[in-house]
């Protein structure tokens, strides 16, 4: 009895503590549910002000929080180079063309640093918009590139730049030598350009309100740069007109073709030469220089793509007239100053085409010719001077062919190899081989078509 | 004589005139503003697309074709953010047109009027092609599309006052459809939830991120940088570890590494739309988003 009292006992106490245990448990699973649901709600929260804290963040990246936030886009470009050339490029020159004393050689032999580039470029007001670009040469000076305001504030089609900019005369002349598909200008540019021609002064362009591009524009400058001299007179010292029109087919090509026409009137334009007594004479001309050229472009990608591939086809026609005087060695170094008439037709073409066959990797074929035409020279006569005394003169066709194959690893940098085969120098063909790097820091830029 | 001076009175006429004849001029420089502004526009306005979907917005030439139409428009709507920055900058200085500067009525920079994802803490070149404001390419979520179509709106009411009530008309009935729309795909996705997925391009990221889904990797070894063979070998490495279900590729990328990264991973790959016209179904802004779900879908049954 007593046995089945205590067992009684034994299990009341180990049931009584079971139900409590029970209704404890109870209580502890409220209380976690409880917790949990405080949980959710804090994640839930949390959650909440990380996302306000995201779009607080990206809203305030995109907020100016100095006064630098209004500073230009800037931008650098950095060029070098390795050429290896067969001729001596301090004697380089187009025979059959004046000298242009611009900056035409191919450059220096061996390792060299190229021209580096500093450009500024900002919208000034709701007016104008500013781009500087100053060039930095290997030997240590430091030029204006382009330096010019544009309106930004016109409509119907309307834009004035003014300030020092690369003319609208023919295509390449007005991209920078950092977006040239060759390392080198084509010899037209050379010849008629002075490699390439930036002048101080306005540009008014209209632009048509048509789905067909065309446009219609005129350039009145100082004529600082060859063709022209630089004169000390008021008023226009070179103008330029152009025109273009351009437009796609289907979806995959797009074309640009222009006309322009510069015409000034230079003064005392100086060339060096050597006469038929073997002296280094000056030479000068003054008189009217008219230029006309033809250019087009053509750019090809499939679907409009040009990420993978891509085909651009490009080509300009020069035709100069010049009239006037020309004056035989100005300093009397040799036979003494002598003055006649003087009158030239020249003309000279390139063409050239680009293929990106893979993304990163272009090849280029490009193909020169200049043509001296004919070149009356009044001093040539009897009893005055002969040929001989104007050798840089003498009838010749210059031409060059040039190939390129580059590399660019993304948009901002290139590396290019190039070969060139280049008869600008009469009878004495140059081999040209050119292994360069350009690359771009900073803005990322907008190029022309 | 008479008839030769009317064809070519008809011709010139036709030339010149053509672009101005509609009231408002539209200039999309992606092909998803532009449906977005003719769903809002109507018969009030002429839109016109920069580029198609065939195209990387990215890298467009500044073509005499854009120089233009822009010349012309009276309205730009573009993603903004730098996607257009090699080309629409020389637009705005070619165009001699005051009334599409940045800054004037004209000009709509829609990823600046919604929450941009991945602004980088650190920006630097050697990164690849990034974008300091964050990923441009905002019209994949939905909701970002119902933002901008408010801002569209105001800016035609702006413009075009005498059509004010009308845009406001259309623009309440594409809201409407649009919100209800949105509750469809909302459903219509969820399978799609954490579903890993490779992407070509960082253009899908408002997608994923709208959807729920989670990105495991980039075709592009950095953005803008084409696709290599060692980074696609290291790619499928890592999917052993980090499996994705899918790779997906836009209609401007070549197909061919997305196909070899699918064949070696054993996953489909799959083009997407991306943008209006990206694919024959996606013919408007609807069709753009029931596509893009749809051809998900077809991977994850």
């Amino acid at each position: 009895m007593i046995r089945n009292m205590c067992c009684a006992m034994a299990l009341a106490l180990a049931i009584v503590p079971a139900y409590a245990q029970d209704s404890e448990l109870s209580r502890l699973r409220d209380a976690l549910r409880q917790l949990q649901e405080q949980v959710q709600q804090l994640e839930k929260r949390l959650q909440d002000a990380e996302n306000t804290a995201t779009q607080a963040s990206a809203q305030a990246s995109s907020r100016p929080q100095t006064e630098s936030a209004l500073n230009p886009g800037i931008s650098a470009i950095l060029n070098g180079v390795y050429s290896n050339l067969r001729r001596d490029p301090n004697t380089y020159r187009i025979n059959g063309f004046v000298p242009t004393l611009g900056d035409v050689s191919p450059g220096k032999r061996g390792l060299s640093l190229g021209e580096s580039e500093l450009g500024f470029m900002a919208n000034i007001d709701h007016m104008f918009r500013g781009t500087l670009i100053a060039s930095l040469s290997p030997d240590d000076t430091i030029g204006v590139e382009e330096g010019y305001i544009q309106t930004i504030g016109l409509s119907k089609g309307f834009t004035i730049k003014a300030g020092r900019f690369f003319s609208a005369v023919g295509y390449q002349n007005q991209i920078h030598a950092h977006a040239w598909d060759f390392t080198d200008a084509p010899l037209a540019m050379k010849a008629f350009l002075g490699n390439q021609l930036a002048e101080d002064g306005v540009q008014f362009k209209w632009v048509a309100p048509t789905s067909l591009y065309f446009d219609v524009g005129a350039e009145l400058g100082q004529g600082r740069a060859f063709p022209a001299t630089e004169r000390n007179k008021n008023g226009v010292g070179s103008s330029n007109l152009f025109t273009h029109v351009g437009g796609d087919i289907g979806e995959s090509t797009a074309w640009q073709a222009g006309l322009s026409y510069l015409s000034t009137s230079p003064r005392d334009r100086t060339f060096p030469d050597v006469d038929s007594l073997g002296a280094a004479v000056t030479d000068s001309f003054t008189g009217k220089t008219n230029l006309w050229v033809v250019d087009g472009v053509l750019k090809w990608a499939p679907d409009g793509n040009p990420s993978y591939r891509n085909f651009k086809l490009q080509g300009e026609y020069f035709r100069r007239k010049e009239d006037g005087n020309l004056t035989y060695d100005t300093l009397a170094a040799s036979l003494g100053t002598m003055t006649g008439s003087f009158a030239s037709r020249q003309s000279g073409w390139y063409g050239q085409g680009v293929y990106q066959f893979l993304p990163q990797w272009r090849v280029g074929y490009r193909y020169d010719q200049l043509d001296s035409g004919t070149t009356s020279i009044g001093l040539v006569r009897p009893g005055a001077l002969s040929a001989a005394d104007f050798p840089i003169l003498a009838a010749y066709k210059p031409k060059r062919h040039t190939a390129m194959v580059d590399w660019s690893p993304s948009e901002f940098s290139r590396i290019r190899l190039q070969f060139a085969r280049d008869y600008s120098r009469m009878n004495e063909p140059d081999n040209q081989m050119f292994l360069q790097y350009i690359v771009s820091l900073g803005a990322h830029g907008a190029h022309r078509f | 004589m008479k008839t030769i001076f009317k064809v070519w009175l008809g011709v010139a006429l036709g030339i010149f005139a053509c672009p101005t004849f509609a009231a408002i001029n539209v200039f999309a420089c992606e092909p998803e503003w532009g449906a977005l502004a003719q769903e809002l526009g109507g018969n009030k306005v002429s839109v016109f697309s920069a580029t198609t979907a065939k195209q990387d917005p990215h890298r467009v030439e500044a073509r005499p074709s854009l120089i233009a139409r822009i010349r012309s428009a009276d309205l730009v709507i573009c993603s903004g953010s730098e996607l257009e920055v090699g080309w629409l900058p020389l637009l705005f200085t070619q165009s001699g047109n005051d009334r599409i500067q940045p800054g004037s009525p004209g000009f709509i920079e829609a990823s600046q009027l919604v929450v941009r994802l991945e602004v980088p803490k650190v920006v630097d070149r050697s990164l690849g092609d990034i974008h300091p404001a964050g990923n441009p390419h905002v019209h994949l979520d939905p909701r970002n599309i119902a933002k901008v179509a408010s801002v569209i709106t105001a800016r035609l009411a702006e413009i075009d006052h005498a059509n004010g009530a009308a845009y406001k008309e259309r623009a309440d009935s594409f809201d409407k459809r649009w919100q209800q729309a949105i509750q469809k795909w909302q459903q219509r996705a969820q399978p799609l939830k954490g579903e890993p997925v490779d992407v070509y391009h960082k253009d899908l990221s408002y997608f994923i991120n709208w959807a729920g889904m989670r990105e495991a990797g980039s075709l592009e070894p950095k953005p803008g940088i084409p696709p290599t063979p060692t980074h696609l070998a290291e790619l499928v490495e890592r999917m052993k570890r980090n499996p994705a279900k899918v790779v997906v590729y836009s209609p401007y990328n070549d197909p061919r590494a997305a196909e070899f990264l699918g064949q070696r991973a054993n996953i489909p790959s799959v083009l997407l739309p991306f943008t209006v016209g990206g694919t024959e179904k996606a013919k408007d802004l609807f069709g753009l988003f029931d596509d893009t779900i749809e051809r998900l879908l077809a991977t994850v049954k």
